[in-house]
């Protein structure tokens, strides 16, 4: 596979990566913990070029989902590709191909924003000549030029995002996985990283999956959604057509009540909800 | 940014195996250092237990004269051994900061990024070395003061920092396979704490072997403290006598810290899960 056809976006283009119809495909994709069905035989085909979200409560699957997309989990059963690399016997091609930013807080609050960024690119091998410039390019797009050589622990919430951002973006990945990349943020600060997001997409045509319980995000955000409960995709399709099919002024509260039968505040175990207040508690 | 496809233009996966290795632990290592540089309490704290071993322990000890040391005082013999018992109890809590990492999801990170899993332990342990040459400024400095006679030769200090290095290798690595089986702070520091004590009295650092029972003495031989005391015993004190030679304490060193990586990298990725 050629490097265009490994879906590397050309930056400065609007463009999406080309050579292969999905950016990410699952088929029947499954994870079991024991007797408990994490993930329950999952059928995703997302385009490549855009924002997909995967929306439900705690507990529903979704990080679950993400582990098993970006290697970090091994499926039990079914198959997946991303960039037409397969998770299980091509990770290390799938892991050049991806950018991830995980729900906790993973920006190492010990370190500049600069040594961050610096430590990404050795770790994704780019070149020395490269590594000065790309960090300042995806500093300046994220708005933290200024703030650059402070150590990260004296950040603010919104701006350890957009580092996180930036430190996933820094190889330009082809898709992009975001964990609940708004949780605990502040209203401007969440309209920030939308924003900038959204640029990434636009800019340099990157896939991005984000997941999400937060439906105004999913609504704002997101071309293409699927709603999650219990392990399962109970429906999938554009914000708008979702809506839609359930009635009129409706919104996708509504949506998720009517195809999963419960609300989405509901689900997650005590461990699911620990790990979110932590992060929401050190972003606040 | 220009105009050719990432990849191409600022991804080089070397084809040198070794230099792409070596640049990803080197990576990890320095970022390690730096956080330890810039705040450098955790190292002033690790020095109070050795000052309380040579000062108190080693003071009255000395007056006991019932342990056999060769031709050196009971102090010399004990500062080889303090050195590694304070390499072995600052390198054995490292999992804590590794199950910590996992909860703020840096190893996520790490463990998405295409550099390989074994050099981001690697990168670990050479940055616990560093700690270990940390302490032997500190217990050098302690042995100096208290009067006993080191050794000042450039390939005998070169031997000590090699070993401590390799010591607190062994040790934070041991630490990070223990970390990804208990995978919880809680359960991390009990059994630290039930590690640390039978390491350090199952071996030479305050007695010779010979004075051990039989079958202490043969869990001591399976010890890598043993070694490091071994190889320090000589290195560092003038008319200091070790059991082995450099060479076959530093060989059996190396193979304990190769048993343990390879297990490190196996387990890494579940700390995860």
């Amino acid at each position: 596979m050629s490097t265009d056809d490994a879906g590397m976006s050309k930056p400065g283009e609007k463009k999406a990566p080309s050579g292969y119809s999905s950016a990410i495909e699952t088929h029947e994709l499954s994870r079991k913990f024991g007797d408990f069905t994490a993930v329950d035989s999952i059928n995703l085909h997302i385009t490549p070029g855009r924002i997909f979200g995967l929306i439900g409560p705690n507990g529903a699957g979704k990080t679950t989902t993400i582990k098993m997309l970006t290697t970090l989990l091994v499926p039990t059963s079914g198959s997946a590709k991303i960039a037409g690399f397969d998770v299980r016997s091509s990770s290390k091609e799938v892991r050049k191909r991806i950018g991830y930013v995980p729900q906790m807080l993973s920006a190492d609050g010990g370190l500049t924003a600069n040594e961050n960024l610096m430590l990404s690119a050795k770790l994704y091998g780019m070149k020395r000549s490269d590594r000065k410039t790309r960090v300042e390019e995806a500093l300046n797009f994220m708005n933290l030029r200024e703030s650059s050589n402070k150590l990260v622990k004296t950040y603010s919430g919104g701006m350890i995002r957009r580092l996180e951002l930036a430190q996933a973006m820094l190889h330009m990945p082809a898709v992009l996985f975001l964990d609940e990349p708004t949780i605990g943020l502040d209203p401007v600060a969440r309209r920030v990283v939308w924003e900038r997001l959204t640029a990434l997409k636009e800019e340099y045509g990157m896939t991005i999956l984000i997941t999400t319980h937060d439906m105004e995000e999913a609504d704002r955000l997101c071309d293409e959604i699927a709603l999650m409960h219990r392990g399962k995709i109970t429906i999938s399709g554009s914000p708008a057509d979702l809506k839609t099919s359930v009635g009129t002024d409706v919104n996708l509260d509504d949506v998720f009540v009517h195809y999963s039968g419960g609300i989405i505040e509901e689900g997650g175990n005590y461990r699911d909800v620990r790990k979110t207040r932590r992060t929401a508690n050190r972003l606040a | 940014m220009s105009e050719k496809p990432a990849e191409q233009q600022t991804v080089s996966r070397s084809s040198f195996f070794l230099v792409e290795f070596f640049r990803e632990s080197l990576a990890i290592s320095e970022v390690e250092v730096k956080k330890l540089l810039r705040d450098p309490t955790e190292l002033f704290t690790r020095a109070v237990q050795p000052v309380l071993w040579l000062v108190i322990f080693g003071q009255v000890f000395s007056r006991v004269r019932g342990i056999p040391t060769g031709h050196v005082s009971y102090l010399a013999f004990l500062t080889p051994g303090i050195l590694a018992q304070s390499v072995l109890f600052s390198a054995i809590f490292y999992g804590i900061a590794v199950i910590w990492e996992r909860d703020l999801g840096i190893i996520h990170k790490l463990m998405v990024s295409p550099a390989h899993r074994t050099s981001l332990v690697l990168g670990k342990a050479v940055s616990s070395g560093f700690r270990g040459l940390v302490q032997v400024v500190i217990i050098y400095v302690l042995a100096l003061v208290m009067g006993i006679s080191l050794r000042w030769e450039p390939w005998a200090i070169g031997g000590v920092l090699v070993s401590v290095m390799l010591g607190s290798a062994i040790f934070s690595t041991f630490s990070l396979v223990i970390a990804c089986i208990v995978k919880t702070r809680e359960r991390f520091m009990g059994i630290g704490q039930i590690l640390t004590m039978p390491l350090f009295f199952a071996s030479n650092a305050i007695y010779p072997l010979e004075l051990m029972p039989p079958w202490l003495r043969w869990f001591a031989r399976f010890n890598p403290l043993t070694y490091l005391v071994d190889a320090l015993r000589s290195l560092m004190i003038q008319g200091g006598h070790s059991v082995h030679s450099f060479g076959f304490d530093i060989v059996v060193m190396v193979s304990v810290f190769i048993v343990f990586l390879l297990a490190a990298r196996r387990l890494y990725p579940t700390l995860i899960h």
